[in-house]
């Protein structure tokens, strides 16, 4: 086998054997359901937040020149919020919900009751990587669950200050990280999960979903997609382009989910956006945006040369209206708009996931829901920016994705009212507040009979009569009963 | 055969794509045509069941057509109030945003289906997929030809044939169908073939219900009151023997008592067991057939062993011909035979004698999750216990199989018993995207929310994504100071 590379010890299928095996044992004597064990977590991991922010910080830095700002807010704000809002209703969520029953079941009453899956296995990605690593481990916890999180190996800053802070501050004979690649998460796939939960794109989800096959497991999956933003040409465009700009190059520089991927507007509208654009950014970023603090960088190299070879695919270099710029040691690309690529093109056709921003201009807005149909897959948020009623009716009803947003972007993801997930190709499964807490329960119905008012119809021998008054029992008609029970 | 099939598939697909299936008209003209199919081939159904099952008509009723015309008339009473989008609360903070849940159609739906309730199990998850705006492939199964044929010569009189399509078949064509991209994947059926469902549906990342099954446990408690027992068992024997002749996924597998109760218990069920069906059960006509000679000789074999068949203590004759095998009762068969290892769907009913009645609950959590837990007991404490400490797909006190019935309960399993749930609101849910979408005016904005950032704007953030209000006010008033300091440069 040779000698172990470093102190740390292979992570193989037996280990993963026996994680699953500790982890069950917690979770059947019971730890993992408890209140105040719930709270104790959820409270550790506050704790842990505010003492380590800096680190969390110099982590996100590390792995993605992330600024200090977006840190702080998208990813240790969020995950404070997800965790104070957990604290504040888990009890109200976890309380059984009582279902009405009807005549066909009288007498009785009935509940459905949340109960934890089991242990959860949490794959997470590397473009928020503290954020999408320990979102979803909140819900699993508020839900009852003994967890095993796998953060992303391409965020290995983050990576390993999540496994130690973990450690120090949760649970862990219940709560669980294990670092690696793809060795260690397919010996994390082979195991017997009661739930997985993967963020990341649409080729490992279909190879997540077909481990999880073999045992039965229910996933979730979220994924992403070309997110388009329709821009008309009635609205307050200073307004738009800021908002649009914060979706794309505030959010990690174009490397998020939900990140406006392409833009649709009308040929009349294209020069005017374009300019808007221009001015914003530099107002943002600065007159030379590959020193400005405020962007991310490239996750690494290979990311890099992906979006280049977007950029520098035959026909499409002369379509840069604004940006270009790269420096490929600090892995930087500058915000870059296109203008009319063709459809057809590698920019066009695959998630962009970086700070490129094409434009489709069509003749009239309308024509632009048969552009995003056209390109097939239902991605995981759509936006526009109009003021016109009728077309945010029709945006509302024909564009099918995740998630729309009228006039702004990205924001619906801090709403925790709404359920955050995909569709079709941008996933299946949702999560964010309540949504998370049901993500990872089970909703088990319990039915509550008496033994008085039993009545023989049910049972054999059967006879017409009794077939008429289960006729007339089950339409419910007060009539027809009292004809069946008369015999007429 | 392939090729037409690839042709079906993308006429339903470009029927959906025009929009066909949207509309709440096209949705409650088709659930009202199922309505009328329900009524008017109510004979014929009866007929199909009896000849591929040998359901008694009454059966056929209950279990069946009675509950498909209740959840037909739910879908239509409620299809409204289903499709209509649901505001979301949005916090004070968010002034001017509005935000609603869009239910909106998944797109092309396969269903496949069972053949012990051939009926239901077919058209139960068609009606939650028509109500939710879908086009519907349903494959009936081969297993009960009578059924599938009836399905695929009459739903095409009734329903809208560009969206909603029957097609026979067996392994093969499920093989095909299965190949196809799908916005969604039903299937009630076997563990095995829930794997392979599954599985080819994770090629085109494609969600899926598994209506699976289990061996459902009944927790019979030593009851005292004589009418108590009665109502007890005979509710035991009338979901084991009369529901296809315990050849249903919410059948009851087995019976847990404590010793000192099992020879009344095993006294009374013998005696209701007459009560029933007479003292030829065969010539009452009550009990449905086994469903092929495969299933029957599968049964046949759980009683071979000869340390199985010292167990019997009522029933366990069996005729190939009519693919019959009689009401049969078994005490403490080994827990290592087969009949206590599988899924046993059939007619034969063991009954473990535990010490305490408790001990069921480390009985049950020592096997998979089944669909269903039955306990029959008025004791408060092992209720409660019940609930909090096993896990299935729905729990059952003093009754079995009615939990079906009930439109307001989730159906479905956990674990091995499967994942994903229907019935009433549920069946619309299942066939669903609810897309949040999100408003918000030009006017109000944080200016604070963009670039270049300083330690101010990261202060008046972190309290607007807190919803710290007050906060935020002095901060905006100068009247805080930030606190935060960039760590970084």
């Amino acid at each position: 086998m040779g000698s172990q590379p470093e102190d740390k010890a292979v992570f193989d299928t037996e280990s993963g054997k026996e994680m699953v095996k500790e982890l069950r044992a917690s979770f059947v004597a019971g730890k993992t359901k408890s209140y105040e064990w719930k709270v104790s977590q959820l409270k550790a991991m506050l704790k842990m937040m505010e003492e380590n922010e800096a680190q969390i910080i110099f982590a996100l830095r590390d792995d993605l020149s992330k600024p200090e700002l977006e840190s702080s807010i998208y990813e240790i704000g969020m995950l404070k919020n997800s965790c104070r809002l957990a604290l504040k209703e888990m009890k109200h969520w976890m309380k059984p919900e009582k279902a009405k029953t009807s005549l066909t079941t009288f007498p009785s009453t009935a509940e459905i009751v949340s109960e934890p899956l089991g242990v959860v296995l949490v794959i997470s990605a590397w473009n928020y990587p503290f954020l999408l690593s320990l979102d979803p481990v909140v819900g699993a916890i508020a839900a009852g669950n003994a967890i095993v999180l796998k953060p992303s190996e391409l965020a290995p800053a983050t990576s390993s200050l999540l496994a130690k802070l973990i450690a120090d501050y949760l649970d862990g004979s219940c709560i669980k990280v294990v670092e690696g690649a793809v060795p260690e998460t397919t010996a994390l796939l082979e195991q017997k999960w009661d739930k997985i939960f993967y963020t990341g794109n649409g080729r490992v989800a279909r190879i997540v979903m077909a481990a999880a096959a073999k045992h039965l497991t229910p996933v979730v999956l979220e994924l992403g997609g070309k997110s388009p933003v329709i821009v008309d040409s009635d609205i307050d465009l200073k307004v738009a382009t800021r908002r649009i700009i914060a979706g794309k190059w505030g959010c990690n520089n174009g490397q998020a989910c939900i990140s406006p991927d392409y833009i649709i507007t009308t040929k009349d509208y294209a020069v005017k956006l374009v300019d808007s654009f221009k001015c914003e950014l530099e107002k943002f970023y600065g007159k030379n945006p590959l020193e400005s603090k405020d962007l991310s960088r490239i996750v690494n190299s290979n990311h890099f040369d992906r979006l280049l070879k977007l950029l520098d695919e035959d026909k499409i270099s002369s379509k840069i209206v604004h940006g270009g710029e790269r420096d490929e040691t600090n892995l930087k690309i500058a915000p870059t708009i296109l203008l009319d690529v063709p459809k057809n093109s590698l920019i066009m056709k695959e998630e962009i996931f970086g700070p490129l921003l094409p434009i489709i201009m069509v003749d009239k807005l309308e024509g632009s829901f048969d552009v995003i149909k056209s390109l097939g897959g239902k991605p995981l948020a759509a936006y526009l920016f109009t003021n016109k009623t009728k077309l945010k009716a029709k945006f509302v009803a024909e564009v099918s994705a995740g998630g729309l947003v009228v006039n702004d972007t990205t924001v619906h993801l801090a709403e925790h009212n709404l359920p955050f997930g995909g569709v079709g190709d941008s996933g299946m499964g949702s999560y964010h507040g309540k949504f998370s807490f049901d993500a990872f329960s089970h909703k088990k119905a319990v039915l509550y009979r008496s033994f008085g008012g039993d009545s023989s119809l049910r049972y054999p021998p059967y006879t017409r009569g009794k077939l008429r008054l289960l006729q007339a029992l089950l339409s419910g008609s007060v009539l027809r009963i009292i004809r069946a029970l008369l015999g007429c | 055969m392939e090729k037409d099939l690839g042709r079906e598939i993308t006429e339903i697909r470009e029927c959906y794509r025009n929009g066909n299936t949207k509309p709440i008209a096209w949705r409650r003209s088709q659930l009202q045509a199922l309505r009328s199919f329900l009524l008017d081939y109510e004979i014929q159904i009866f007929r199909a069941l009896n000849l591929d099952l040998g359901k008694h008509y009454v059966e056929a009723f209950r279990d069946e057509v009675g509950i498909l015309k209740k959840s037909v008339n739910l879908a239509l009473k409620d299809l409204k109030r289903w499709s209509a989008s649901t505001k979301a609360k949005l916090p004070a903070i968010a002034l001017l945003s509005y935000a609603e849940l869009v239910p909106e159609p998944l797109g092309l739906i396969l269903v496949i289906s069972s053949w012990n309730f051939p009926l239901g199990l077919s058209l139960e998850p068609l009606i939650g997929a028509i109500a939710a705006g879908n086009a519907v492939v349903l494959k009936p199964s081969e297993m009960s030809p009578a059924c599938s044929s009836l399905l695929a010569n009459t739903l095409p009189k009734y329903l809208d044939n560009q969206a909603i399509k029957v097609i026979e078949g067996g392994p093969a064509v499920g093989q095909q169908l299965l190949q196809q991209k799908w916005d969604k994947i039903f299937f009630t059926g076997s563990a095995k073939v829930g794997r392979m469902v599954m599985s080819e549906a994770a090629k085109n990342l494609t969600p899926v219900t598994l209506e699976l099954g289990g061996k459902c446990p009944a927790v019979l408690d030593s009851l005292s009151w004589s009418w108590d027992k009665e109502v007890a068992v005979k509710r035991i024997v009338g979901a084991k023997y009369g529901s296809c002749a315990g050849q249903a996924c919410i059948s009851i597998d087995y019976v847990l008592v404590e010793k000192s109760f099992s020879s009344t218990v095993v006294e009374l069920m013998k005696a209701m067991i007459r009560t029933m069906y007479g003292d030829n059960p065969k010539e009452s006509h009550s009990v449905a057939r086994i469903i092929n000679k495969h299933h029957f000789l599968r049964l046949k074999n759980l009683l071979t062993d000869q340390k199985v068949k010292d167990c019997i203590v009522y029933g366990g004759s069996t005729d190939e011909d009519s693919l019959y095998i009689e009401p049969t009762i078994l005490v403490d068969p080994p827990l290592e035979s087969a009949i206590m290892a599988e899924e046993i769907f059939g007619p034969l009913l063991p009954i473990i004698t535990l010490d305490k009645i408790e001990d069921s609950i480390e009985f049950i959590n020592s096997r998979p999750k089944p669909l269903a837990i039955y306990a029959f007991t008025k004791d408060e404490v092992l209720r409660k216990r019940m609930v909090s400490e096993t896990s299935s797909g729905s729990v059952v006190f003093n009754d079995a199989i009615i939990q079906f019935a009930a439109d307001t309960l989730p159906f479905g399993g956990i674990g091995e018993s499967g994942f994903g749930k229907y019935h009433g609101k549920f069946s619309f849910d299942t066939f669903t995207h609810y897309k949040a979408v999100a408003r918000r005016s030009f006017f109000t904005d944080f200016w604070y929310r963009f670039p270049p950032w300083n330690n101010h704007k990261l202060e008046l953030l972190e309290d607007t994504y807190g919803f710290d209000y007050f906060g935020l006010l002095l901060v905006i008033l100068g009247l805080k100071r930030s606190r935060k300091t960039f760590h970084v440069n």
